[in-house]
């Protein structure tokens, strides 16, 4: 795929590789960005075969199939990708090139799934006449477009990702506020389908900070833990065959951390809080490389769990939701009109669309609630299958996995903590709202990265794509382009030890 | 720090890897179950999507008929032929549980069941879309609506009763009805709050119009329960001119209260069988009952006309039909197990813990007129397909039992014609053809007693119709209103046949 334009002619053999000019792998970029858009256009022009020709849509559309202008939505958001490539050619050009097309295919179907839903809410006498900005599709459509612009300012004033650190402290407390606010604001500036993690600006609109602080508090963690690193790793005490840091050395995570999930178990968000326990315990790992601190996460995290469901059976109170949900995650055919009935509906649209699926707009995803939020995957699933639920696991693993790889490429730890720490929280939440919608784990609300409807996820995720691609940037980058100022106008940062590349023994 | 980023991202891979081992389980070995599971609305979405089939009568009229909407189910059930045929027809709601031939024959009428395959494979390769299969029934129009009517106007004042037309030599259900009964139609709305709304409503009304009286309900026979006595007596020897002893009252062995006659009835001391049956004499029934058979005879002769048969449905001869409640004589005997001669006498008269369905009447009716061979009852005279061409039902009659001999079928016809001539059902009459029956008063503990009625039509000795008509607490003059709308119902029949 790669144009011959941008590739120079190959260093003769037996030179040392580090003389080879670096390839960017843009074109690549591009060509998988539109193949991708390609994807999406087919997906819209299919979804709208099957709403307008088949059932109530060809009653009343007098045998219209596909309208003209189906194919709009994908071609904006082509456009939008492919400015945001091209700010990518000039700011990082030398990011991984997997990452964008990946993300812009998973954007791209999510815009057009939630176009879908609009299709068939519609009244079946205006279906062919919804316009590309209209409904829930629209506006997703329109939130990518800020999500892209977020991504596309980052990654045009933030040249360098370790200037990030500078700011880890304001980052770390801004990160804090934001997820304590809506425990702290009144109900009605805060909660949402009785979920408390809003904050609602009447007449403007509302976000959900949980999003914002995750990437914010990873950059603290990030910071802070690779700081500690050594002294985290090395100043322990044995105790019982593990080894456990001082406390003070700890201190200061620890309570970040417990202060979270204390107001995440409060606004009663226990997808976010396993999300924010799990983006801890595996940056604390890899800053230190202790295996002791994954088992006491996991002693910690079970035995919390166990905690407080025996608590949940018991006395109730703030424990009694979760008991709940993982009486209906044991069996949710138990009550399945009432307690049950999102996971029952979710379940059943999962297994309508069995191996292959009904076909884009050939299913009945409205039946399942919440489908254009915590379960579009379900929703997803009854029109694409087995088959295609799969290639869309695929596409977030790839994008986590590249990220990882970002992590292992990149030369300072705060990068390496960074990137890992921001991929595999993305992971962590597929795994999580996934694994709750199908029945593998008990159900938290989370939003789908990429494909739920919503603008603060969208916002946020793309944020953090854009800080992958700047560090799987100075990852690939030749070493000599590394060494530049850091940031516009801010000059050098003090050389700290936490700053030098990792050697890495073995 | 590679080493630990490495598992992280190896962790991921597990993860993800559970998380495609889960969907398979879901969409590939669980998928069959979750896509017909209960609570999937997608199933009944499919099914409205495809035109359920019509139910008519004999004649033609349909009584039951789906029409496109513009809602997001697509076709909407109705029923234009009114509430007469609603405990026949019963309802398909959207949330609410079927009844009636739009239960029994669900599948059909869906275009599901399996003779409607071939159908559904050539719509496939033809994109074309037929509707569901669609069901005749055996129901006369004109017997059902008159029937339904005369019911409703009954002179007594009744408010609760049903009536039952059979056709005795082959079981075909002329008419059933049920009084009160309901407009279905707000039962099937697709605004299901709105259907729930008009069942509970339904449902809470005092004289209970959801209930089948002519199938489900079992009421004191009381009189009409002679005929089985007389059927026993034929069998066990006597004849129709056997002088039986009567008077105005009769006290059984080891009984407290003696039995006494309805007033009205005259009934001499000493009389014939069939004088006996002609007046509805109590006391004659009872001791004959109490002197000269026994309790197991009785019981006995009752199941053979069908009583204690608790599978009975009435619908396809070969499949499913709106179940019928069991008619029951009660045991006769005291708690200790002993011969109740008390009990006897009582149950004799269709009182004590005797119980029939307006259904078994007419069958009673049914069997003696058709020679005494008893036909299943069935209601579906035909299942056709959705080009109105390809016949894949059609009712094959079949006897189910022969309780009584042809001989004594021919002696206890003509005792109960004698009852339409000379007795208390002469309001049945029909000049220019043979009406035999049986009224009933029946006792309902302080409550105005029942009327009752069971009898036949013949013409030239060929049976024409069976009719039962039962008019709950009717009070004073409710046998003889029954005997009244019976003939009523009969004369509709042969009207409908093309008789005068």
């Amino acid at each position: 795929m790669t144009a011959a334009a941008d590739v120079p002619a190959p260093a003769p053999v037996g030179e040392a590789s580090r003389a080879r000019p670096p390839r960017t792998r843009r074109n690549t970029e591009l060509a998988l960005l539109l193949v991708a858009m390609v994807i999406v256009a087919v997906y819209l022009g299919v979804v709208e075969a099957n709403v307008l020709a088949t059932g109530r849509g060809a009653r009343a559309g007098g045998g219209v199939t596909v309208t003209s202008d189906f194919w709009v939505p994908a071609a904006i958001l082509a456009l939008v990708f492919v400015a945001l490539h091209v700010l990518v050619r000039w700011r990082a050009p030398y990011a991984d090139p997997a990452l964008l097309p990946a993300v812009a295919l998973l954007n791209g179907l999510g815009v057009a799934f939630l176009r879908r839903l609009d299709l068939s809410d519609a009244p079946a006498a205006e279906r062919a006449d919804l316009t590309t900005f209209a409904g829930a599709g629209g506006r997703q459509l329109a939130w990518t477009l800020a999500g892209v612009v977020g991504a596309g300012v980052l990654l045009f004033f933030l040249r360098d990702h370790r200037v990030v650190s500078r700011y880890a402290y304001t980052l770390g407390l801004a990160g804090i506020v934001l997820v304590m606010l809506p425990a702290v604001l009144p109900r009605r500036f805060s909660e949402i389908n009785n979920a408390k993690l809003w904050i609602i600006l009447p007449g403007v609109g509302q976000i959900q900070p949980g999003e914002f602080a995750k990437l914010l508090l990873v950059s603290f963690f990030a910071y802070y833990l690779v700081r500690k690193r050594e002294v985290l790793s090395l100043a322990s005490r044995r105790v019982l065959g593990i080894d456990f840091p001082r406390g003070r050395d700890l201190g200061p995570v620890v309570a970040v951390w417990a202060l979270s999930l204390l107001v995440l178990v409060f606004e009663k968000d226990l997808g976010t809080a396993l999300l924010f326990f799990g983006m801890f315990v595996v940056t604390l790992y890899i800053a230190t490389e202790r295996v002791s601190w994954l088992i006491i996460g996991l002693l910690l995290f079970f035995g919390g769990a166990f905690l407080a469901y025996s608590l949940g059976g018991t006395i109730g109170g703030p424990f009694a939701n979760f008991y709940q949900r993982v009486q209906i995650w044991q069996d949710p055919f138990a009550d399945p009109d009432n307690k049950g009935y999102q996971l029952v509906q979710s379940l059943l649209g999962l297994g309508t669309g069995g191996l292959f699926g009904a076909g884009p707009g050939g299913g009945e995803p409205g039946i399942v609630p919440l489908v254009h939020s915590d379960f579009v995957f379900a929703g997803l699933g009854e029109e694409i299958g087995l088959f295609g639920l799969t290639a869309l696991l695929v596409v977030y693993l790839l994008i986590v996995e590249r990220g990882i790889r970002a992590g292992l490429q990149v030369r300072d730890s705060f990068g390496k903590l960074l990137a890992g720490g921001l991929a595999f929280t993305l992971g962590l939440q597929v795994f999580v709202i996934v694994g709750g919608v199908s029945k593998l784990i008990p159900l938290t609300g989370q939003t789908t990265p990429f494909l739920s409807a919503g603008g603060s996820s969208l916002m946020a995720n793309w944020l953090l794509v854009a800080m992958l691609l700047r560090i799987s940037d100075a990852a690939r980058q030749p070493a000599g382009a590394a060494a530049g100022p850091v940031g516009p106008g801010s000059g050098s940062p003090p050389v700290r030890l936490y700053n030098a590349p990792t050697e890495v023994l073995r | 720090m590679n080493a630990p980023l490495r598992r992280a991202g190896v962790v991921v891979m597990v993860l993800f890897g559970l998380l495609f081992v889960n969907l398979n389980w879901v969409q590939a070995y669980k998928a069959d179950d979750y896509r017909n599971s209960d609570y999937n609305r997608r199933v009944q979405l499919a099914e409205y999507e495809r035109q359920r089939g019509v139910i008519q009568t004999l004649g033609g009229k349909v009584l039951a008929t789906s029409k496109e909407t513009d809602d997001e189910l697509r076709f909407l059930r109705t029923y234009p032929a009114g509430e007469a045929y609603t405990p026949v027809v019963g309802y398909k709601p959207v949330n609410l549980a079927e009844t009636g031939i739009e239960r029994a024959e669900n599948d059909y009428l869906a275009g599901t069941s399996d003779q409607l395959f071939a159908d559904r494979i050539r719509d496939m390769f033809t994109g074309k879309e037929t509707s569901g299969g669609n069901v005749i029934l055996t129901l006369s129009a004109r017997a059902q609506e008159t029937a339904f009517k005369e019911l409703q106007d009954n002179r007594v004042g009744a408010r609760k009763g049903a009536a039952v037309a059979l056709d005795p030599t082959s079981g075909a259900v002329q008419a059933l009805v049920s009084m009160p009964s309901f407009d279905a139609n707000p039962l099937t709305s697709h605004d299901t709050d709105a259907a729930q709304a008009a069942y509970d409503k339904l449902n809470a009304d005092k004289d209970k119009p959801l209930l089948n009286r002519a199938v489900s309900e079992t009421y004191p026979p009381g009189s009409t329960f002679k005929v089985i006595d007389s059927a026993a007596a034929l069998e066990n020897g006597l004849e129709p001119d056997s002088v039986v002893q009567g008077g105005s009252s009769y006290l059984p062995p080891q009984a407290g209260q003696p039995i006494h006659n309805a007033p009205g009835v005259v009934c001499p001391s000493t009389l014939t069988l069939k004088q006996a049956l002609t007046v509805s004499c109590n006391t004659a029934f009872s001791r004959l009952c109490v002197d000269k058979l026994n309790a197991d005879k009785i019981k006995s002769e009752a199941r053979q006309f069908g009583f204690e048969e608790d599978d009975l449905s009435v619908g396809r001869l070969d499949g499913e039909g709106i179940p019928v409640a069991a008619s029951h004589t009660g045991d006769m005997l005291r708690p200790d197990g002993q011969q109740d001669p008390a009990l006897l006498a009582q149950s004799c008269i269709g009182q004590s813990d005797v119980r029939m369905t307006p259904l078994q009447g007419a069958l009673i009716a049914a069997t003696v007129a058709n020679n005494g061979r008893q036909m299943r009852p069935y209601l579906v005279q035909q299942l056709k397909g959705p080009d109105l061409t390809t016949v894949h039902y059609t009712a094959q009659p079949r006897p189910q039992q022969q309780p009584i001999s042809e001989d004594t079928a021919g002696k206890l016809r003509d005792m109960m014609e004698s009852v339409v001539r000379n007795g208390t059902g002469r309001r049945a009459q029909i000049s220019g053809y043979t009406v035999g029956g049986k009224t009933g008063t029946a006792e309902n503990g302080d409550n105005p007693d029942h009327g009752w009625f069971i009898g036949f039509v013949l013409k030239d000795g060929k049976p024409i119709t069976a009719v039962c008509v039962f008019l709950e607490h009717a009070g004073s003059g409710g046998s003889s209103e029954a005997a009244r709308i019976a003939g009523q119902v009969m004369r509709a029949v042969i009207a409908d046949r093309g008789g005068d």
